[in-house]
């Protein structure tokens, strides 16, 4: 059983992933008075998309076609890292949390790459504010991490996690305040929410991640989409983890993680219904104040 | 020559000499003139060159008139404001304003002209690119070309290219009044029916010598402001939605709803098609009908000043608003922008105040400074409160009396212009008739017709990024302007 456990919670993230971005759907149309699409339109929206043929450009090459996949497959990768509920996953090792980034840099990368194939003039001003933006977010989310690290003094994610308890919380409780905040502005910022972004939005001209993708369509599309919804999971489970008390069974904790990443998703939701987007060239500021808040974490850390 | 705005003018009495018609409008624009409307009157195998001028401060009207033959000397170099008129009398008719910077085609009417291919201003350099939107856009509305010169993020230019709607409205006219005169008029920009529908029969009645019954000129101003409620919310709630304020946008939307169907109510019309005629209107309303209005309207009004003020309240959409898209008053004057965007950059002016018709007495307009997306966004927001005043005053004291005046043949060979203020500006219809009595030339000026130039004005030096949301604070017509 307890060999099996880390595969049932891979399997889980696989599968409840898209579920976020129903919950924040169901609070945004809360706070609009409306009713909302269904909690589980994503994966009609997923299934509906890999039953259709791809449209491709003339212009496009492999890279093209290569960059979704390669960008989902890293999520995944990243995923079997990432710890559940506080317990490890099957492939931690010491320094995962470095591995952990470099895949989430992997496909960002390469989601560019396919965008800048196109060869249109949005997909390359996308691709333009996607890098400059991953410049602030990037060294917030890696300080924030060595930070946590630090904290612990363990250097794999579920290392961290696993010895993050009350009494750290107690003993540490600025630090890991600074750090969850930091967290919650990168997840915003690196899943393409408001204040950084407007999923909703059609005008090519205001949007970063989604004028990336304009030209996908079928199956990679839908790649995109579901690695978005991981990318989401994955950001919400860091902060899931450290907030919360590890301590009972094994399923009272999973029951506890869950109803947190519904929380995360909802404060999400409740975020994208109380504020305006920041305009453009305001936007490193945010991810700057994230990277502000981890140093002075570190900083803490370190004096502590 | 000075006219009255509300009757009709003898052709022949705002001649003037040839060699000084130039000199003459210039002087009269430079000291404080706006040109209402500027065409070239086909007259015995010639043209006729006639410009309407207005006087806003002093509410005063003029209408000059030359002939001209072949090319006539540009003034756009020292009137901007006239660069489209001049470059729309070079396309039509083929009489070439000399020194003319900008003789491109703008609605792409002539012979072998496709609509899109011209020369563009380019800009040069190592890290300028280029970004072309359009005609085909993201969204379900009209077709437009814009093509940004971008150094990065930085907008250097864009420029507007139109003409993919041009349906040949004014030419339908001629030979008119007909039954159908009247529809055309409404549906030459769908969102502003009884804006233009008004501005037709107000032209007509001048025509005629009609005067329209108090009774029906109240129904008139109350389907007016309605429009003007409506649209005003709903470009609120689409102004919220583009900076994704959720709130504010989707309460806006129901409610622009709920003021279609106040209009609707009364003619059966969401858009308010059918409710204007030569001569009066259509409808009238009855007691039990005025009290239903009164308490939609006043349970609609309180839905949106709560909706819309969520929107000051915020700071993040403050922010987001405030300094974006800025035309300065000096542009926008230079430039002849009308309507909200005009009163945004603090020019005093709108028909309603400078050239009253209709049920406006001693109207006050709403006038804010900054001329930014934020300001244009705050006088919808106080003309909605003009508005809802407005209309609840003149429910509340409808006179009694005849809803329609006999609509009478036209005098021949006159002249009229009808002016009103549209939700989106000043709308001019001007209309000649010949010795039949039957039109013989139509002009429309529609407000977008020189408010595209002040959004291209509101992108200069400013963020790509921007584009979405300073268009949707100027909302303009692309139908109404290519007509």
């Amino acid at each position: 059983m307890e060999i099996i456990k880390p595969f049932i919670q891979f399997l889980a993230v696989m599968f409840l992933s898209p579920l976020l971005l129903g919950v924040i759907n169901r609070v945004k149309a809360l706070f609009a008075g409306r009713r909302g699409q269904p909690l589980c339109q994503l994966y009609w929206d997923l299934y509906k998309l890999f039953m259709k043929t791809p449209v491709y450009s003339r212009t496009t090459t492999w890279v093209f076609k290569g960059g979704p996949v390669i960008a989902v497959s890293a999520v995944v990768a990243a995923l079997a890292v990432l710890p559940f509920a506080g317990r490890q996953s099957f492939l931690a090792f010491e320094g995962d949390f470095i591995f952990l980034i470099y895949l989430l840099g992997l496909a960002r990368f390469f989601t560019v790459l396919a965008a800048l194939d196109t060869g249109s003039a949005f997909e390359g001003m996308g691709a333009s504010r996607e890098m400059q933006f991953a410049v602030f977010a990037e060294p917030a989310f890696f300080l924030g991490l060595a930070a946590l690290s630090r904290v612990t003094g363990q250097t794999s994610l579920a290392g961290m996690f696993g010895t993050l308890t009350s009494a750290t919380w107690a003993a540490a409780a600025p630090v890991l305040i600074l750090l969850t905040a930091s967290f919650f502005m990168v997840l915003l910022a690196e899943n393409s929410r408001v204040p950084a972004d407007d999923p909703n939005t059609h005008l090519e001209l205001t949007m970063i991640h989604e004028v990336m993708v304009l030209d996908h369509s079928g199956p990679e599309l839908a790649y995109i989409l579901y690695g978005a919804s991981l990318k989401l999971w994955l950001f919400g489970a860091l902060i899931a983890c450290m907030v919360l008390p590890r301590g009972g069974s094994w399923a009272a904790d999973t029951a506890v993680f869950l109803l947190f990443m519904v929380a995360v998703a909802a404060a999400v939701g409740v975020v994208e219904s109380v504020m305006a987007r920041l305009r453009m060239i305001k936007v490193p500021y945010m991810l700057i104040t994230a990277f502000a808040f981890s140093a002075l974490a570190l900083i803490f850390q370190m004096g502590r | 020559m000075k006219i009255d705005h509300l009757s009709s003018f003898d052709l022949s009495s705002i001649e003037i000499d040839p060699a000084l018609f130039l000199d003459t409008v210039s002087s009269r624009l430079a000291a404080g003139g706006r040109a209402l409307a500027y065409f070239a009157l086909p007259d015995n195998g010639i043209y006729r060159l006639v410009m309407v001028i207005g006087f806003d401060r002093e509410g005063v009207m003029e209408a000059y008139s030359a002939p001209a033959a072949g090319s006539f000397r540009a003034l756009t170099p020292h009137f901007p404001e006239l660069h489209l008129f001049e470059r729309e009398i070079y396309e039509q008719h083929g009489l070439k304003p000399e020194g003319h910077p900008w003789l491109k085609p703008i609605r792409f009417n002539t012979p072998g002209a496709v609509p899109g291919v011209a020369d563009y201003f380019t800009v040069h350099g190592s890290q300028v690119h280029e970004v072309a939107v359009g005609p085909v856009h993201a969204g379900v509305i009209e077709p437009g070309h814009f093509r940004f010169q971008c150094h990065g993020e930085k907008v250097f230019h864009l420029e507007i290219m139109l003409g993919y709607q041009h349906r040949g409205v004014e030419r339908s006219f001629i030979g008119g009044p007909g039954p159908r005169s009247i529809h055309y008029a409404e549906t030459l920009a769908g969102d502003t029916t009884i804006g233009h529908g008004w501005a037709y029969c107000a032209a007509m009645e001048a025509l005629s010598g009609v005067n329209v019954p108090r009774r029906a000129q109240l129904l008139r101003g109350i389907m007016l402001e309605l429009e003007r409620l409506a649209n005003h919310t709903g470009d609120l709630g689409a102004i919220s939605g583009d900076v994704a304020y959720l709130p504010t946008a989707s309460f806006c939307g129901r409610l622009r709803g709920d003021f279609l169907n106040m209009t609707a109510l009364i003619c059966g019309n969401r858009f308010g098609r059918n409710m204007l005629k030569p001569g009066g209107v259509n409808y009238d309303l009855d007691p039990a009908l005025i009290k239903e209005l009164k308490l939609r309207l006043e349970a609609t009004y309180r839905d949106t000043a709560d909706a819309v003020s969520l929107l000051w309240e915020n700071a993040s959409v403050t922010d987001r608003l405030g300094n974006t898209g800025v035309v300065d008053k000096v542009a926008a004057e230079g430039l002849g922008l009308v309507g909200p965007a005009a009163r945004a950059s603090g020019v005093g002016l709108d028909t309603r105040r400078n050239f009253p018709y209709g049920p406006y007495e001693n109207f006050t307009m709403s006038v804010s400074g900054s001329g930014d997306v934020y300001s244009r966004a705050y006088v919808r927001w106080l003309e909605i409160q003009k508005s809802a005043e407005l209309v609840a005053g003149w429910l509340d004291d409808l006179p009694a009396g005849p809803i329609e005046a006999e609509f009478g043949p036209l005098k021949p060979n006159a002249a009229a212009v009808g002016l009103t203020e549209g939700w989106r500006g000043q709308i001019c219809h001007a209309a000649v008739t010949g010795p039949d009595g039957l039109i013989r030339h139509y002009k429309i000026v529609d407000p977008s017709f020189h408010n595209w130039q002040g959004l291209a004005m509101a992108l200069r030096g400013g963020e790509i990024s921007d584009f979405p949301l300073c268009n949707k604070s100027f909302n303009l017509s692309y139908c109404g302007r290519d007509l």
